[in-house]
Parts: C-alpha cells; structure tokens; sequence
C-alpha cells in the first residue's frame, strides 16, 4: 500500500511541473504584460519608469531565466507579493483557502448523503414514478445555470421571505453573540451557498449512482445471491450497493475541479472571503502573481482530490488491496 | 446511414422536442432584428424598471431597455458561443486523439500528460486567467472556451484510434500504400465520428452554460451588446426591486441547455451500434 500511494505522488511530481509550465506560459503570453498594466493608467509614466518597474519584477530577464527563477521561489512556496496590496501572494491564498475547502466538503458530504440513496433507489425501482421523475430532476438540474438559480434563490429566501442572509459568511452584529448564536449565524450564511454548489453535483451523482447500480444488478453474482434465497434487502446492499459504489469514490475525486472552479462564481455571488472570489478579483485587477499563485494551488488541490480518491479506492477495492501486498 | 439514425432519433419524443426548440431558437436568432419588438439598445430614462406589460412583455432593465429584445437578440451570443467554441474543441480534440491513438508510444504519452494536466485546472480557473489578459468579447471568449475544453474529445478519439488502427481496412489501406495522413483522415477518422458527435451537442450546451456565467460575472459580452448573461448582471443588481430581470433570461439559458442536453441524450442512444440490432 505504501508502495502503491508512493507511486502516485511520483507521478505527481511531472504534472505539477507541466502546471506551473502553462501557468507561466498563459500569464506571459499576456500582449503588454504586468507593466502595462500598472502604468497604463498613468499618462506620466515615462519609458524610465517602465524599465525600472520591469527591473524590479525580473520582468527584463529572459523568459526562460523568469520561468527557472519563479519554479525556484514556487517550490519554497514564495509567489510573490501581490500588484494590489503589496502582501505576500501566499498569504492572501492561506487567508481565503479555508473557507473554500469548508464550502467544497460541506458541499461533496451533501451530495452523497442525498444523492447515493436517490441513485440506488432510482435502480432498484427503475422505470416507477420515482425514477422518472429523478430522470426530470437530473436532466433540469445538469441544464440549470447555478448562478441563475442562486439569484432566484436569493430573490425568494432573502427578499421576498427574507429568511436567510445574502452575502457575507457572517452577520455585522456578529461580536455580541455567544458561541452558539455565532454558529447558528454562520449556518445561516453557509445554507444558500453551499447547497447550490451541492446541486449540480447531486443530479450528476444521481445518475452515476442509479446506472452503476443497474450495471451491478445484472451480474452473476446477484443472481447467484437471490438464488439461494437472500432476502430482496440483503442482497441490494449487501451484495448489490458495496460493489455499485466503488467507481463513485474515483468520480467523487473528478469532481473536485468543478467544485472548486464553481467557488469563483458562488463566492461572487454570495460576497464570500474565499479563494474563488480572489481569484476573480485578482482577474479584474490583472494581478499577475495572484493569478499565478491560485492557478497552480487549484491545480494541486485537484490532482491531491484526485489522488485521495484512488487510494480510497484502493483501500476500499479488496482486488487492489489484495495486489499490492 | 443516416435514415437510421434519424428513425432512431425519432423514437425519443424528449430529444424531437429539444430539437424543435433548438430549431426554433436558430431562426430566432438569425431573425432577430425582424422579430424584435424594440432596438436592444433603445434607451428609454422615462420608462426604466417597468414591470411586464403588454408593452414590454419582459418588462424593461435599469436603463429603460426591453428586456424581450435583449433576449432575443442575446440568443445570437449563445448560438454563436455554442457553435464556435465547440467547433474549435472538436477540431483540436480530433487532431491531438488522433494522432495520439495513431502513434501511440512516446506521442501519445506526451500528449495524454498534456490532457491530464489541462484537467487538472478547476473549470474557469484558465479562461478567468486568459481573461485577465486580453479584453473579454465574444470572440475572445469563444476561442477562449475552445482551447480550454478540447480535452474529452481527444480522449474519445484516441480510444476510438486505438481499436480501429488494429482492423483490417486499415492493414488494407497501408498495403495499398496509402500515406499515415490519408489513413487517419481518409480512413479512420470518419469512422470514429460518433462519439464526438454527441460530445460536441453536450459540449454546446457546456459552451452556453460558461459562456453565460462570464457574462454574468462582467468577463463575456460586453454591454451594451447584449446576452443573456449580462441581463442576470442587471438582474443581481437590482434584485431586490426586479425579478423580471432575473427570471426571464435564467429561464432562456435553462430550456436552451435543457434542450441540447437532450438532443445529445437522443444522438447517443441512436448511435449506439449495441441498440441497433432489432433494426435490421
């Protein structure tokens, strides 16, 4: 096992070097670059003052000597210090990434508690009223923008019904509550957001969920298990469901860059300090190392989202486990 | 060929239905400036914020605009997005597949490390950073959309190359003596067509989808050229006065999507070699 998990970071190891590749190569293909940027607005700024600024960023160096120079301060996990506040880019991404991650697992937990039950009922009761109209909710909900539906939402929960607040992670007044009334304020902040990016995901699931289901249902070993005479309960979760669920660990890891990419807009939205809204901030403000410094974060929480899945797979998978001892 | 495919298709009334809307959509699209009751950018400073009337069906935005126009002229954005983003992805995504299932070995690796590491950005990270950079239009975003989701075509394709660089007509072909180039795209390519057929209608909807989410967040369409998208932006900020605004135009990306998605659903089941059996 240890050999096995050994192995997948390995093979990290080249994926995040072609990450941090594509980042440079997108932000560097920029046609003024970070320079213009900074001095467009200002008529006065002279070609002096350009070189020095370029002098300043290494900007005047070969791009290849930029690149090595960036992958060098990258692995010490220096980014840089943002064009906007002149704070240190890692810091700005440690302050915001939590409250992402909350959001995403809170998110990932909600759609498998409602969405494996929904799928494994769907497949066992294929074809009933159920499951069709499970099907209508898949296809509306894959076809449903979320930010148009985080507007409706906002518009019927926090408008018109005014029950739940519409930005922010906490209320003003927040200071003066006790330690339950805080967290009870900071639910109340977290339902709209983290349902929506639930729901995407929850129709997606669904479906995985009900066609492996099905898929499992028709094998030997399923017959075999009502042959000798299982009870109809026994035989779906015990036999039935533990099998069906296996692929859904490895689709649960594929998820993750949709969640994650889903923040920029949520977190927009919803006025949310997370690492989505910097991200976006930092795109209308052209600031360059932020830029720089989420796209590769993100990149390696997906390839870690998708390494925690395999080896959960693997534990889970007795095949796997059985391989590699 | 052909015939089969659409008596198949027919069979599923859903995707007949996306179809038509579809259909319905492209002409609305197409017709605009003849359909549209007023001019999209018709400002009116003494009618701004009404609600739907019979004058304006959809009510009017923040500047006294009629928001039905801007729909119907935003339609134009979505159908070009749609068909222009994926035009791109599925060019790219057959090229690179192609010559990855074809060479196999080290090109194949290469390229396939390059679509790993593509994936592995989150959705909109990339184009939110190519956006930075250049000025977002619906140009740049269509070329935008269709460099950064060629990734799942390429990985049909290979799969499909990979089976049929192995069958005799292509053994056939190379007897003959006929070029690689001719092969992958005389021989092989038009027989692995279909799966990238309705990844390119699932795609489409894809397409629409993020394009009206950079709109909304003001990094699409510009105003004040109209898409659906930037109609939600004045939606959001004067939710708490306008739903119509919010309403109406959500509901267009939604069918619209809705509808692809099940025009792709109908092309896979038609598609399917493995359902054909009872036709013949």
């Amino acid at each position: 096992m240890t050999a096995y998990i050994l192995r997948r970071l390995l093979m990290m190891v080249p994926l995040i070097f072609g990450i941090t590749l594509i980042t440079f190569i997108v932000i560097h293909l920029a046609p003024g670059g970070p320079v213009e940027v900074e001095t467009e607005m200002s008529l006065k700024a002279t070609a002096q003052a350009r070189d020095n600024l370029k002098r300043l960023y290494g900007l005047d160096k070969p791009l290849h000597v930029q690149y090595i120079e960036w992958v060098k301060r990258f692995v010490k996990l220096d980014f840089g210090v943002s064009f906007v506040d002149g704070k240190k880019v890692t810091d700005k991404i440690r302050e915001s990434v939590g409250v992402t991650l909350i959001i995403n697992l809170l998110s990932l937990m909600l759609i498998v508690i409602i969405a494996v039950p929904v799928g494994i009922l769907s497949a066992v009761k294929q074809y009933s009223l159920f499951d069709k109209i499970v099907t209508v909710f898949v296809f509306i909900g894959f076809s449903t923008p979320t930010f148009w539906l985080a507007l409706i939402m906002m518009i019927l929960f926090g408008v018109t019904l005014g029950l739940l607040p519409i930005s922010g992670i906490q209320s003003i007044d927040v200071s003066g509550m006790g330690s339950l009334g805080r967290l009870w304020d900071w639910t109340r902040h977290l339902i709209m957001p983290v349902g929506l990016s639930a729901f995407g995901g929850i129709a997606g699931f669904s479906r995985y969920s009900r066609s492996s289901v099905l898929e499992v249902i028709r094998q030997d070993y399923i017959r075999t298990a009502r042959a000798k005479g299982l009870k109809e309960t026994e035989v779906i979760f015990r036999h039935a469901v533990r099998n069906a669920l296996l692929p859904i660990v490895t689709i649960l890891g594929l998820s993750v860059p949709g969640l994650i990419g889903g923040a920029v807009i949520f977190e927009t939205i919803f006025a949310i300090p997370g690492m989505g809204r910097l991200f976006y901030s930092s795109t209308m403000s052209r600031d360059y190392p932020t830029i720089m410094g989420i796209l590769v974060i993100g990149a390696i929480l997906t390839l870690l989202g998708n390494l925690i899945a395999d080896i959960s797979y693997a534990f889970v998978d007795p095949r796997i486990r059985v391989q590699q001892k | 060929m052909l015939k089969i495919i659409w008596r198949r298709f027919r069979e599923n009334p859903l995707s007949v239905t996306g179809l038509a809307i579809i259909l319905v959509l492209a002409m609305v699209a197409v017709f605009a400036p003849f359909i549209a009751p007023y001019k999209p950018t018709a400002i009116n400073v003494y009618n701004v914020l009404s609600p739907p009337d019979t004058a304006h069906l959809f009510g009017t935005d923040d500047l006294g605009r009629d928001v039905l126009s801007r729909m119907i002229w935003g339609s134009r954005a979505s159908l070009k997005v749609g068909f222009f983003a994926v035009g791109i992805a599925i060019t790219i995504g057959i090229v690179l597949g192609a010559i990855a299932g074809f060479y196999g070995g080290v090109i194949d690796g290469l390229i396939m490390r390059f679509v790993d590491i593509m994936l592995a950005f989150p959705t909109f990270f990339l184009i939110l950073a190519v956006i930075a950079i250049v000025e977002p239009s619906l140009p740049t975003i269509m070329a935008i959309i269709g460099v950064t989701s060629w990734m799942d075509v390429a990985r049909l394709v290979r799969a499909e190359f990979l089976s049929l660089k192995e069958r005799d007509f292509v053994s056939s072909a190379r007897a003959i003596g006929a070029s690689d180039f001719r092969i992958i795209f005389k021989h092989i390519i038009p027989n692995a067509l279909s799966p990238v057929f309705v990844s390119a209608t699932f795609g489409i909807a894809g397409a629409i989808l993020i394009e009206s989410g950079l709109s909304f967040l003001g990094l699409g369409v510009q105003p004040p050229e109209p898409s659906w998208g930037n109609i939600l932006t004045s939606g959001k900020d004067n939710i708490t006065v306008a739903w119509w605004l919010s309403l109406f135009p959500g509901l267009a990306i939604l069918v619209t999507v809705l509808s692809y998605n099940l025009v792709g659903e109908g092309l896979r089941d038609a598609l399917d070699p493995r359902l054909w059996q009872h036709e013949k």
